[in-house]
């Protein structure tokens, strides 16, 4: 897929293996997945329920840990930090968008999309600069001192991307990101994340619908915890597919 | 992570609820300003009796006849050997006390002979005297007993065994109302004695009352009325408040020789008042500890309140602790920011509890006045705040160790 002599892939997982449960009750969520993942792409991962893409997916984002096997971001490996390293790994180079928003109750989109750069360290004036700037990108501008419960799943979910990308990180992860939305919401978040990949962003995405898949400039096919198709669909530098075809 | 963005997240996360924290801060406000407010009130009782001690007389020792000791079979000391009869105090041991060599801590002795319920008559008035003291005039001295009008009686009047009488207030009003008694003549039992003086007024002292007395000069009442016997009591005042052990050790010695004492059985009984005073403080100090004790448990009680509302709160934050953490917040941030919400419900808490109690020691309580004991006030507040800080440490230690993946799923 890659050829050597390129520069370190954002992401380069190898024999990623991960179990739930002991003796009998012992489930292999993933069965030894190595995977690359280049500056820029557009990558859809795909599967039926318990094919093991979330559990994928939560290892990417450094919410949890595999049984064994190593995961590089950006060249470093994830398997050798502590807790605090990861944390400031979470917080700059990946962006998580999740399928339920997960948006902090009674806090504004604004306050929402400057947490990030809140547990950072960034002075106050900068971050809200630039979580203005990234509800901006994702047309929130006027929705900015509504609280979650004031706004449409469309909209939450657009808060959410901003806040995964206020950081700026390597990395955007979206577990889902349509699977609670109406088609007109579908299409805003595809759109936004369509753009995103356009303007050199790197995205991983999990998806169950070909019509989101259809967006990405890869697409993996899990089945139970193990890859069972990589189909490019675009290069890695260029527009994504979708964007094209318009 | 700035420390005040973590202050900003605790408040926000305690406002959140703001019911529940007033009511957490509630237990902990009645924790604190009960422990002030019941020390308070045992300083305070201990302080008013210590003042009743105080007004019997400074630096004293009580000289009285003991009956159980002396002639007695001398049962429990088991001596075969020859014992005197018990003897009673007489006015030759009182004389003896006053040698300056072998004692010289005592400052004054002053023999007392009681003739009680004397009737006192003026006019048509009638009075029935508790307390008809014949002694000394360093009898006032050592008991405390100051004149408000007129004057002592001296020692001339005691040698020439002169009729005179101080009053005390509750005699006067008995006997002459608003009219002043000075230089009038009462009749006690059918004997004429001239007022001279009228006592302050002393107050009561539990069941008895101080101003219901009369004091004469001590010939003049044996003369009258109890007739030259032995005394009633030795009043003997010491020379300093630190000199009143030695002057009791000295006075025992004399006795002990007088009375020919060997073993540790005396026919007199000495009460010392820094000895009792002493007595009491231990009492009552004991008392304030039981206080204190009682209202710390309540303050336990307000601190394991907070530990149960962190933990309710951390479990139903699970979920944004898991999103903090998912988009980066450290250990460290979440540890602080429910650490912090626990110290301020208690700090809170605390400080309210340190405002009632000062406001509360502002009224008599029970009729005692409260005294405020500015340690407890500290140590209430950082036992409050220590609470926060060790009851909060559970919850928020639990919440900063959740993996977020964990947390994330926690519905």
């Amino acid at each position: 897929m890659t050829s050597p002599d390129s520069p370190a892939p954002v992401l380069r997982v190898r024999d990623l293996v991960k179990e739930y449960g002991d003796g009998d009750a012992k489930v292999r969520a993933l069965r030894g997945v190595s995977l690359d993942v280049e500056r820029g792409d557009y990558v859809a991962i795909m599967g039926a329920s318990g094919s093991g893409k979330s559990t994928l997916m939560n290892i990417l984002g450094c919410l949890d840990v595999p049984t064994s096997g190593t995961y590089l971001i950006d060249g470093a490996d994830v398997g050798s930090l502590d807790e605090h390293q990861l944390a400031i790994l979470r917080n700059r180079r990946v962006g998580f968008v999740f399928q339920s928003f997960n948006l902090i109750p009674r806090m504004s989109a604004l306050a929402n999309v400057e947490l990030p750069l809140v547990y950072g360290g960034v002075g106050q004036a900068e971050r809200r600069a630039r979580a203005l700037a990234a509800l901006e990108q994702v047309g929130l501008s006027d929705r900015v001192h509504h609280e979650p419960n004031q706004l449409s799943g469309g909209q939450q979910q657009r808060v959410a991307v901003a806040r995964a990308l206020v950081t700026a990180p390597a990395l955007l992860l979206a577990d889902e990101p349509t699977g609670n939305l109406d088609t007109t919401s579908t299409k805003d978040v595809l759109q936004i994340l369509d753009r995103l990949s356009e303007s050199g962003r790197t995205i991983v995405l999990i998806t169950h619908e070909n019509d989101v898949a259809a967006h990405a400039k890869r697409v993996i096919r899990l089945v139970d915890g193990e890859i069972v198709e990589d189909r490019r669909q675009a290069p890695v530098e260029g527009v994504p597919p979708r964007m094209a075809a318009l | 992570m700035n420390q005040l963005e973590i202050l900003r997240f605790a408040l926000r996360g305690l406002l959140a609820n703001k019911l529940r924290s007033s009511l957490t801060t509630l237990g902990i406000l009645i924790g604190v300003a009960a422990v002030i407010l019941l020390v308070a009130i045992g300083e305070g009782s201990s302080r008013s009796i210590q003042q009743n001690i105080q007004r019997l007389g400074a630096n004293t020792l009580t000289i009285s006849p003991s009956f159980s000791g002396g002639g007695g079979g001398g049962g429990a000391a088991g001596n075969t050997g020859p014992r005197t009869q018990a003897r009673q105090l007489s006015l030759a041991d009182a004389k003896a006390l006053t040698d300056k060599t072998l004692a010289p801590s005592v400052k004054s002795v002053s023999p007392v002979v009681n003739a009680s319920s004397q009737t006192a008559a003026y006019g048509a008035a009638g009075h029935a005297i508790a307390q008809f003291v014949g002694t000394y005039p360093s009898y006032f001295e050592a008991t405390n007993k100051p004149v408000t009008k007129g004057t002592y009686f001296f020692n001339d009047d005691v040698l020439a065994a002169r009729k005179v009488v101080v009053l005390g207030q509750t005699v006067v009003e008995e006997l002459f109302g608003a009219a002043d008694p000075i230089g009038r003549q009462v009749s006690v039992s059918g004997v004429p004695f001239t007022v001279v003086g009228v006592l302050k007024e002393a107050g009561s002292t539990g069941m008895q009352d101080a101003d219901d007395v009369a004091i004469a000069p001590l010939p003049a009442v044996q003369q009258s009325l109890s007739g030259f016997g032995s005394l009633s009591s030795i009043v003997v005042q010491a020379t300093g408040a630190e000199t009143t052990t030695t002057a009791q050790s000295e006075v025992t010695a004399i006795l002990n020789q007088r009375h020919g004492i060997t073993a540790n059985n005396p026919d007199y009984r000495i009460l010392n008042q820094a000895t009792l005073q002493e007595t009491v403080s231990a009492a009552t100090g004991t008392f304030t500890v039981l206080l204190g004790a009682v209202a710390a448990i309540s303050l336990l009680v307000g601190g394991i309140g907070i530990t149960n509302i962190m933990l309710v709160t951390v479990t139903e934050r699970t979920r944004e602790i898991g999103i903090r953490k998912a988009i980066g917040a450290p250990r460290s941030a979440i540890l602080g920011q429910f650490l912090l919400e626990a110290t301020l419900l208690s700090l809170v808490g605390g400080l309210s509890g340190v405002l009632v109690a000062f406001v509360g020691t502002r009224f008599a309580i029970a009729g005692i006045e409260p005294v405020l004991v500015p340690s407890s006030v500290a140590l209430a507040l950082g036992v409050s705040v220590g609470i926060g800080l060790f009851f909060g440490s559970y919850p928020a230690n639990r919440a900063a160790k959740l993996r977020p993946i964990q947390a994330l799923r926690h519905e």
